[in-house]
């Protein structure tokens, strides 16, 4: 069992491929040998809302979802999103956010404005922010669908866990055809 | 063997390895999974129903065959198999009955938070509440002994959290069980007043019993604390806050059966403990009967009666800050849920909002086009609503002999057949003249595309015969039926405004199927003409999530465009065009 203990929060926009991430995130914790609990969004959220995982691991583990302000990592599939859920962040935690601006319907009307000052905000609280072009690196490994893949090799380095544990993982869940695709996408991220 | 399942996929194992013979359910946000991942067992007969009233009620007559069977469902689905429910309280089981309750405190995805475990001391009937995926398992495996050795059905309470969170679970093997022999009984399943009257005495005999049995079940456990200053008495996701919050601070009496209560064992724990709290989500179901019991108790005048806990609500409590826990991130666009690019809903309430007529709306996706820029939809109540409210409304004017406005209801294929016909037949019945338009995108896209009798596919993939939703309707009295392309917003106003025109009853019916189904959405995409465009900003009023303005500027982002065409369609200077078109 290992002994540390983590946090991830993992948000984006419906249809984006957080749940899929945060299957793959989960089950290279659990090869790492950890407890893992993890607290999904279902149904009408998805519909191109706000969503969020949660993803706990230690050597014991109660509540899925994580106390406000104690995530230790942040992955952001989409900017406003990150800062949305940035205070649930614990000060001088990491960040690692799509440079990726889905604007909601409110901004695509023209009644509000999408903030410009997202980067600033996640440097005040965050002590390391990556933010990573996932749809070129995506495209350039094959197909912008595996943004979330990117994005994951780029948080991997942080966990501590092997390559290969993560490689493996990525070659059980992702649908067969892709695996190729998907495994370059995790490496382009890793680069990162 | 261990395996990182939700709540909804170890109940599904946990029904398997029980053995479960025969499991219905209708789709609804947290329950849909249970009966998705119950289908993959070949042994296991597993089927959607239509609603969930004929899911309770087919699978007590599987009860009655000797079978174990799980019915599932979410908590307001429980309302529509109320009536069953509470009978067949009376009858008791043959086979084990588990109806699974999940419940949405937070309303997710949900109409309203109701909180189950008020059908214990209603229905009288026992309740477990699994606090992870684990637990679940395991008292899945537990509620069938029970309910054959109580003679009872089961409810096995969720929570979304419990649903849609993923722990570790350990697997184990399927116990067959086959069928005994039938043996009529017609004093304990037919429930004529004479026969009800005697099963009543069993009822409340058998609760008794159960209530004895919790003091002892193994599931309620009590985890003692460094010392003894704190005790809390939790179940289900709250026990989890709770530790999360307090850890070794507090003693924990963790409760997995809700209904009955351990008494005696609630209150040797208050004796032991020198203050005493209930944390537990929604209402004070169990404080409430804590404190019945004479005992001094704190719970809800600390932590809130609305939505869910959490860690944080659980310690806001103890520290006397109530619920003023969450201050948003400043700047922060709110990003609700909107109709997909494409989605074949759009079109309908486009037209709607520019006739300016009521809107009584139903449950499904379509309950977006509340949203604005559509703003179409005026009621939403329950599942078949729509078509009800509309003729009520209707009824309202012509009762007062005053020219109301124009109504319309709003449904969905699945949504029609679950309860939206009964609906239609009163119409008729009652020589109403309302219209109903069916948006009709063969499945029921908002829990994630489950088929359902209309679609032509069961649960477990076999081919099955297609409802004729046109056919229906004409059956029921509805002479005026028309069908339309969603895609097509000129036809679809015309047969809208042709429908209002008509003297008697009378359904649209709108079809196009989802844009998500896989391979059946179109595959082309729009582009706006910066030179044509003149700025007008009418394609906006579609609430279209691939229109954007930029700066001045409106342009269609082509990734998220599914080239349903309805921009193309409301834009007056042909600024519009198929992708790629531009340059030819």
């Amino acid at each position: 069992m290992s002994e540390g203990k983590g946090n991830i929060l993992v948000v984006g926009v419906g249809g984006q491929g957080t749940i899929l991430a945060s299957r793959i995130l989960a089950e290279v914790l659990l090869q790492g040998g950890y407890d893992v609990k993890m607290s999904e969004v279902h149904g009408m959220a998805q519909r191109g809302g706000s969503v969020v995982t949660q993803v706990r691991f230690g050597q014991k583990v109660f509540s899925p979802l994580i106390p406000r302000g104690e995530a230790d990592y942040l992955l952001a599939f989409e900017k406003l999103e990150s800062l949305r859920w940035l205070a649930n962040l614990r000060p001088g935690g990491v960040v690692v956010v799509n440079d990726l601006e889905l604007p909601p319907v409110s901004v695509l009307t023209g009644q509000a404005a999408y903030p410009r000052d997202i980067a600033e905000k996640l440097k005040e609280r965050a002590g390391t922010v990556k933010l990573v072009p996932a749809q070129a690196l995506a495209r350039e490994c094959g197909s912008i669908k595996s943004q979330n893949v990117v994005l994951l090799g780029v948080l991997a380095p942080f966990l501590g866990i092997a390559k290969e544990v993560w490689e493996k993982a990525i070659a059980q869940i992702v649908p067969a055809p892709t695996v190729e695709m998907n495994l370059a996408a995790f490496r382009a991220g890793w680069e990162q | 063997m261990k395996a990182l399942l939700t709540g909804n996929e170890a109940i599904a194992r946990g029904a398997w390895e029980a053995g479960v013979l025969f499991a219905s359910a209708y789709p609804g946000t947290p329950s849909t999974e249970i009966l998705e991942n119950l289908a993959r067992y070949q042994e296991v007969s597993a089927q959607w129903a239509p609603n969930e009233k004929v899911a309770l009620e087919t699978g007590i007559g599987a009860s009655l065959a000797g079978a174990r069977v799980l019915v599932a469902m979410k908590h307001v689905g429980v309302n529509v198999a109320a009536d069953p429910l509470f009978t067949f309280s009376y009858t008791g089981v043959n086979g084990g009955l588990v109806l699974v309750s999940a419940d949405d405190p937070g309303m997710h995805s949900s109409q309203n938070e109701q909180d189950n475990r008020h059908l214990g001391a209603y229905a009288k009937v026992p309740i477990l509440e699994p606090a992870d995926s684990q637990e679940a398992k395991d008292l899945v495996g537990l509620a069938f002994w029970l309910s054959e050795t109580f003679d009872t059905p089961v409810i096995l309470r969720l929570t979304t959290r419990v649903a849609h969170g993923k722990s570790l679970v350990k697997l184990g093997e399927r116990e067959e069980r086959g069928l005994p022999p039938f043996k009529a009984d017609p004093g304990k399943f037919v429930m004529v007043p004479a026969n009800a009257r005697r099963r009543h005495v069993a009822v409340e005999e058998r609760m008794e019993k159960l209530r004895e049995f919790s003091e002892d079940f193994s599931a309620n456990r009590i985890e003692w604390g460094k010392d003894r200053r704190l005790g809390i008495i939790t179940s289900g996701i709250s026990y989890h806050y709770a530790r999360e919050a307090l850890g070794e601070e507090a003693s924990y009496l963790k409760l997995a059966l809700i209904y009955p209560l351990p008494e005696k064992t609630i209150k040797k724990f208050a004796e032991e403990v020198e203050e005493l709290y209930v944390i537990e989500e929604l209402d004070p179901v169990i404080e409430n009967q804590v404190r019945a019991l004479g005992l001094k108790v704190r719970g809800k005048e600390v932590f809130p009666i609305l939505g869910e806990l959490s860690p944080e609500l659980v310690a806001a409590g103890f520290r006397g800050q109530g619920e003023e826990v969450a201050a948003p991130q400043e700047g922060v666009v709110p990003r609700p849920p909107v109709m997909c690019p494409g989605c074949p809903h759009r079109g309908a309430f486009y037209v709607l909002k520019k006739l300016k007529v009521v809107v009584t709306g139903d449950i499904g996706c379509y309950s977006l086009g509340v949203a604005p820029p559509l703003s179409a939809m005026h009621s939403l109540i329950c599942m078949g609503a729509s078509v009800s409210n509309a003729f009520g409304f209707q009824e309202a004017y012509r009762a007062a002999g005053g020219e109301g406005p124009e109504v319309v209801a709003v449904i969905g294929d699945s949504t029609f057949l679950h309860s939206g016909m009964t609906g239609l037949l009163n119409v008729v019945y009652n020589g109403g003249r309302t219209t109903t338009i069916i948006l009709d995108n063969d499945t029921t896209a908002m829990t994630g595309h489950q088929d359902h009798p209309a679609t032509g596919m069961t649960l477990k993939g076999v081919p099955a015969p297609r409802a004729d939703l046109e056919k229906i309707c004409r059956a029921l009295g509805v002479e005026d039926v028309r069908t339309v392309d969603a895609y097509k917003l000129a036809e679809v106003e015309a047969e809208i405004r042709a429908a209002l025109q008509h003297e008697g009853p009378s359904v649209v019916i709108v079809r196009r199927p989802c844009v998500l189904l896989k391979g059946r959405g179109p595959k082309d995409y729009y582009v706006v003409d910066q030179d044509l465009c003149r700025r007008c900003r009418l394609c906006l009023r579609l609430g279209c999530p691939a229109i954007e303005v930029r700066g001045e500027q409106t342009w269609i982002n082509e990734t998220l465009c599914n080239g349903c065409s309805l921009c193309e369609q409301v834009c007056p200077f042909n600024a519009i065009v198929r992708g790629g078109e531009e340059s030819e």
